[in-house]
């Protein structure tokens, strides 16, 4: 059957319509696709290639008829070609405005027609041109980064206030740095793509902070800046409430790291009240403030930018994990140890995080047993009379982890690993078996999940990597240490929250660029593949305040 | 009678894309500007001008005319009768015409006559003399007059018997639309539209009862003078911008010429009046010999191709001048035509230009666009010595000058009613 439909008033030629529809053609969904102007030569031709549709009758030679040959009728496909043809005449459109070639502009509204997905401002020009131009760009609805410094501070607010106000976000001014959507904005780092989002109010703040995450092997998500005044009284983290807001609806941002000098107080208490607000762990640094407390619910605070990075790390590997594995929230934990101090360490860790105090006595090695979760010691004398230690020995552990098939109250348990001369051959045999048995046991909706943490080396008999391949290979996740391993086991079993649909921040899926002042901004913009059009700014009328007015005036 | 500027530039913009001129003939400039039949008159390029503040080849070009019309035997002669105030200059522009360079015509030259069909208006021009030693850049040897005189008496009659013999004369605006597609942008070239003109015109030419000696010396001048169409050219830009600034509203610039002294726009909401500004002076290449310190100031009507959109703004569409004209190679063409986009609001659609992915030429040239970008309308020129006598000695480039988009930037502001 020949679907069809019309795209009126879009004259292209027939080579770029062949093209199209070659390509078209080639799309699974269909069996193909017949694209041309709609010229009474044209339609005879679609009529004798057996592409008619009536539809065409209605046609002029100005508009592009599309008919379809498929057999699916799963799709509509009228929809998908349709989605398809939209972005080949796109690619045409642009490939048109010139390939490699920069391209410019010497008008704000020329600019956005070369580039009409503009969605962002660059702004590196005279700071007492920028407000200006910052609220031409903002009028048109376009975001703003003001590079530029030396902007008034009523003007900040005045720009920051009627960003808001549109859902959009000025960064700056004097934001030296942000990276959105991949896109590199003035000085900035290239950095490998992760779940970290990152806010701050300084520019080297914020490439410390991305370069630190990057070496400890995570990436970033987005680096929005906001200049160094948005947390002042005055200004009052406009911005700043507006970079939480954009990640918190970034999906791919699991962690919000932030970086600011300590925010005026006034300030403070919205910014904290804000990232309480946001179902995603957050490391704040309000650098020069000692932080009073290293944790308060969903916010870590830290002291040096290394940390920052090392806390947002660390959570970015515990996110990341956890949503790979199934659901075993509202389970319990059991922590089943060889080593008497690693249990010790595991029950304060959980103790903390479930805000309850540690167990005073340990009685048969249990180190914790509340509201049903238990991290047991099985070094503890009890367990050893008669027999070698568990770290010689692990039958008695692979005994309990196998019992777990039974307790299906338990959704997590905590294993230690531990290995070099005296230890057992290899200790992941056993866990392995104790939870393939314990795993046969269990129905497919009642999943267990074993964390587990390795201690030894890479140059141990057992090889700290080999072992850590074997968990894996038996579905075992293996995280780097206890605390890790705890963030993840009460991420786990923590319900996720429903959350309320929230506002859409297109900017963070994809960045189009006009770039006013500096031109290698717009050509490290072109060269990383991110749309820009660089507008070559010069002041209204050459900077002639009464003709400038007269052209207002004259519009 | 229009709400706002904008309504009334776009009313501009639809009348400059509806207007078809079209060459219907070529007739004595007495009978084209009746002016010119009684006393001594002198058509020029540019703002009005007077003898003394004259350049050297509009000078010789007056001198020329002088002698080509008998009003005197001798140079002296004609040098005393310009001096003594005895010859009244008229800019071409006030009597719907134009001319190149000098401008200089006279009663008994021939003029071209160009009818807008759509809205009925004509424009007039002077005939392309070739190049070399030529009037309009101020020569005015026995050559040159003699040239004027075959001019006259058998190109123009001839030229003028074969326009007659189409319907509705030669349709320009087909013509243009292909020879800018074949590189040309109408003013430093229009090979291609000169070439398409003698095949258009051959045929009815054939039919003419001229003798074959004649008739070959008619051939031979157009099939060598590359520049013919230049001259219908702007015939044909005076038609459409002349139609355009009845419409008498809006920012749109209807003329820019200049006299060697001034550079002066017209603007459609502000009538007749004049804006100018102290001319700036051609940059470019020079023939063998000559250098920049000979070049005379900017001067001519041909600017015209200019306010129309095309000439310096369609440079893209002539890389085979580029380098000649000084702009560069092709990359600096399309820099040049990208940059004039800028201050012009619109894209003509019917002359669609290959080499700028067949955007349209630029139209519609708005004087608040030059004042608010300082970008003002590049001109591509030939360059005249600063003496008369000697002709062309090069190609080039010129700035229109700022100031006269300011002035009546304030003067519409003014009559507005709008103070700062």
């Amino acid at each position: 059957m020949v679907q069809a439909f019309i795209k009126k008033g879009s004259f292209q030629d027939s080579v770029s319509l062949m093209l199209i529809s070659k390509k078209l053609s080639n799309l699974e969904e269909i069996n193909e696709v017949s694209v041309m102007m709609g010229t009474p030569a044209n339609k005879s031709l679609l009529a004798e290639t057996g592409f008619w549709n009536d539809m065409f009758n209605e046609a002029t030679p100005n508009d592009i008829c599309v008919a379809i040959k498929s057999d699916n009728s799963d799709v509509d496909v009228v929809n998908l070609i349709s989605e398809q043809l939209e972005n080949a005449l796109k690619n045409i459109a642009q490939q048109q405005q010139g390939g490699a070639r920069l391209l410019k502009a010497r008008r704000l509204a020329s600019a956005e027609q070369k580039l009409p997905d503009a969605n962002l401002v660059l702004i590196s020009i005279a700071g007492e041109y920028a407000a200006e131009l910052a609220e031409q760009a903002l009028q048109d609805n376009k975001n703003v980064m003001l590079f530029s410094d030396n902007v008034a501070l009523q003007d900040e607010i005045k720009l920051k206030q009627q960003a808001t106000a549109k859902d959009l976000i000025v960064m700056g001014p004097d934001c030296g740095t942000a990276i959105i959507a991949g896109a590199p904005l003035a000085f900035s780092n290239v950095i490998p793509k992760g779940n970290i989002g990152v806010i701050g109010a300084s520019g080297t703040g914020i490439q410390e902070v991305i370069s630190q995450i990057a070496l400890l092997g995570q990436g970033i998500t987005q680096a929005i800046g906001l200049g160094g005044r948005d947390l002042s009284a005055e200004v009052g983290g406009l911005s700043a409430l507006t970079a939480l807001k954009m990640l918190d609806a970034d999906d791919a941002t699991q962690v919000l790291t932030f970086v600011s000098k300590p925010p005026a107080d006034s300030v403070r208490m919205n910014i904290i009240h804000a990232m309480q607000q946001i179902h995603k762990p957050i490391v704040a640094l309000f650098l020069g403030a000692k932080a009073e407390h290293a944790q308060e619910g969903n916010l870590y605070f830290a002291n040096t930018l290394d940390e920052a990075a090392r806390i947002s790390a660390q959570l970015a590997k515990v996110e990341s994990t956890a949503v790979t594995l199934p659901t075993v929230a509202n389970k319990s934990i059991l922590g089943l140890y060889t080593g008497g101090t690693l249990a010790s360490e595991a029950a304060m860790l959980l103790a903390d995080a479930l805000k309850v105090p540690m167990s005073k006595t340990h009685d048969k090695g249990v180190m914790l047993d509340v509201k049903g979760h238990k991290i047991i010691d099985l070094g503890d004398d009890f367990y050893t009379v008669g027999r070698p230690h568990p770290m010689i020995d692990p039958s008695i552990r692979e005994q309990e982890i196998a019992d777990l098939g039974n307790k299906s109250d338990i959704g997590v348990l905590l294993v230690d690993v531990v290995i070099g001369y005296g230890a057992n051959a290899n200790p992941v045999e056993s866990i392995v078996a104790g939870v393939e048995k314990a795993t046969k046991l269990r129905s497919k909706d009642n999943p267990l999940i074993t964390i587990a943490t390795v201690t030894g080396s890479e140059q141990d008999p057992q090889c700290r990597s080999k072992q850590i391949e074997l968990l894996k290979a038996a579905g075992i996740v293996v995280m780097d240490n206890l605390p890790e391993a705890i963030l993840l086991t009460m991420k786990l079993i923590t319900p996720k929250r429903q959350e309320a649909k929230k506002q859409t921040y297109p900017l963070l899926d994809k960045v189009s660029v006009i770039n006013a002042g500096l031109r290698s901004f717009a050509e490290d913009l072109q060269s990383s593949g991110i749309p820009v059009v660089h507008y070559q700014w010069a002041p209204i009328a050459g900077g002639n305040k009464k003709l400038a007015n007269i052209l207002k005036k004259l519009q | 009678m229009y709400k706002s500027i904008n309504e009334a530039n776009q009313a501009i913009i639809d009348r400059i894309k509806e207007a078809r001129p079209h060459w219907i003939g070529v007739i004595p400039a007495k009978e084209a500007v009746p002016t010119l039949q009684q006393g001594h008159k002198l058509l020029h390029a540019g703002p009005p001008m007077t003898w003394g503040d004259m350049t050297g080849p509009m000078k010789g070009a007056c001198i020329g005319a002088c002698l080509f019309e008998g009003w005197a035997k001798t140079e002296p002669e004609a040098v005393a009768l310009l001096a003594n105030h005895q010859v009244e200059f008229i800019p071409c522009h006030a009597v719907n015409s134009v001319g190149p360079m000098g401008g200089i015509t006279s009663a008994n030259m021939p003029m071209l006559v160009i009818e807008n069909i759509t809205h009925g208006n004509r424009a007039y021009c002077n005939l392309n003399e070739g190049i070399g030693k030529v009037m309009r850049f101020g020569a005015y040897s026995e050559e040159v007059l003699d040239r004027h005189r075959w001019m006259r008496d058998s190109l123009a009659p001839a030229l003028n018997a074969a326009v007659k013999r189409f319907d509705k004369g030669v349709d320009l605006t087909a013509l243009m639309a292909q020879a800018i597609t074949m590189g040309d942008e109408f003013h430093q070239r229009n090979i291609a539209a000169s070439a398409l003109l003698l095949r258009t015109l051959s045929p009815k030419l054939a039919l003419l009862d001229y003798d074959k000696a004649q008739m070959a010396k008619i051939f031979e001048f157009l099939s060598v003078t590359d520049q013919f169409f230049l001259n219908l050219a702007m015939a044909y830009c005076k038609a459409v911008m002349d139609s355009a600034a009845t419409i008498k509203a809006g920012t749109i610039v209807t003329a820019m010429t200049r006299n060697g002294k001034d550079f002066g726009i017209k603007v459609s909401g502000l009538g007749d009046q004049w804006f100018t500004a102290p001319v700036n002076t051609p940059q470019g290449l020079f023939f063998t010999g000559y250098s920049q310190d000979e070049a005379n100031p900017d001067m001519g009507d041909s600017a015209i191709t200019e306010t129309f959109g095309i000439g310096g703004a369609a440079m893209v569409a002539a890389p085979g001048v580029t380098r000649f004209v000084g702009a560069g190679g092709v990359e600096a063409a399309l820099e040049t035509s990208e940059e004039m986009s800028e201050i012009y609001l619109e894209h003509n659609p019917l002359f669609q230009i290959p080499s700028w992915n067949f955007q349209g030429c630029c139209l519609g040239l708005d004087v608040r666009r030059v004042v608010e970008t300082g970008i003002t309308p590049l001109i591509n020129t030939g360059i005249a010595h600063k003496d008369a006598g000697i002709g062309q000695i090069g190609a080039g480039t010129v700035r229109a000058p700022l100031a006269c988009f300011e002035k009546a930037l304030e003067a519409y502001a003014k009559k507005m009613n709008i103070t700062e």
